[in-house]
């Protein structure tokens, strides 16, 4: 199960800040966070970047047990 | 979470990430250098209204902070490679709670000449904004919501953001 880290406005719609969830692909990993999370979380993810272990990833990456998925919403710092 | 405050480095450019306030003053003197004539220092503030927003009183800043210093030191490795006679560079930002008024993201810059040392802050500042994985949320008197001034975290090319033009608000 590949960790999955939520920041900001997608924290927020999840509820958790963290979660495990199964898939060989991002793309796996993230239409499962969609099913759990339904679709407010779903709307902030198509304005999301993913980032696996800090690099932007695609939906065709592999991701293992020890990768870090996060989803990146629009950032705000400054 | 409370960070231990911010210390320059003995050596290369003094970045960091805290929860406590940033040491301006310190910044701009630990940039000072014998050879440096000019120093630029451009602190981001909380202001008081957002676009569409009156009467802001806070703001919470979150972070990826495991990814903050490191794409700080990518915008750092590149204003280094333009502009090869840059003397000190600072790049500090806050997180946690802050209200109107404190500063929340410190770049400082020092250059033998004063037009490198403002394009030098201009360039950290713009890309910054659009590479760090830090999201603000405001309190306003109307509510409270995230930021609607968000960018896109674009990967780090080293290419200069566009900069965005003021919305006037009333």
């Amino acid at each position: 199960m590949a960790r999955l880290l939520l920041f900001g406005p997608a924290r927020e719609a999840a509820g958790v800040s963290q979660t495990f969830l199964p898939g060989r692909h991002v793309s796996d990993v993230v239409a499962a966070a969609e099913e759990c999370f339904g679709a407010d979380f779903s709307r902030i993810v198509t304005v999301s970047r993913i980032w696996v272990n800090g690099d932007d990833a695609g939906p065709d990456t592999l991701v293992n047990d020890s990768d870090e998925i996060a989803v990146i919403p629009p950032v705000s710092g400054g | 979470m409370t960070h231990p405050p911010l210390a320059p480095p003995d050596v290369g450019d003094w970045i960091g990430v805290s929860d406590q306030a940033l040491p301006v003053d310190e910044a701009w003197k630990w940039a000072s250098l014998a050879h440096c004539g000019g120093i630029v220092t451009f602190c981001g503030l909380v202001r008081d209204h957002s676009e569409h927003r009156p009467g802001v009183t806070s703001l919470e800043y979150e972070a990826y902070l495991e990814y903050v210093v490191p794409r700080l030191t990518e915008v750092a490795t590149q204003a280094r490679e333009r502009w090869s006679d840059l003397g000190r560079l600072v790049l500090l930002h806050r997180v946690g709670m802050l209200s109107v008024g404190d500063v929340a993201v410190v770049v400082t810059a020092s250059t033998p000449h004063r037009a490198e040392s403002f394009e030098t802050a201009r360039f950290c500042i713009d890309t910054l904004k659009h590479t760090l994985p830090i999201w603000k949320h405001e309190t306003w008197e109307g509510g409270s919501e995230w930021s609607a001034c968000a960018h896109d975290a674009s990967p780090f090319d080293g290419s200069v953001p566009p900069v965005q033009q003021p919305t006037k608000t009333s």
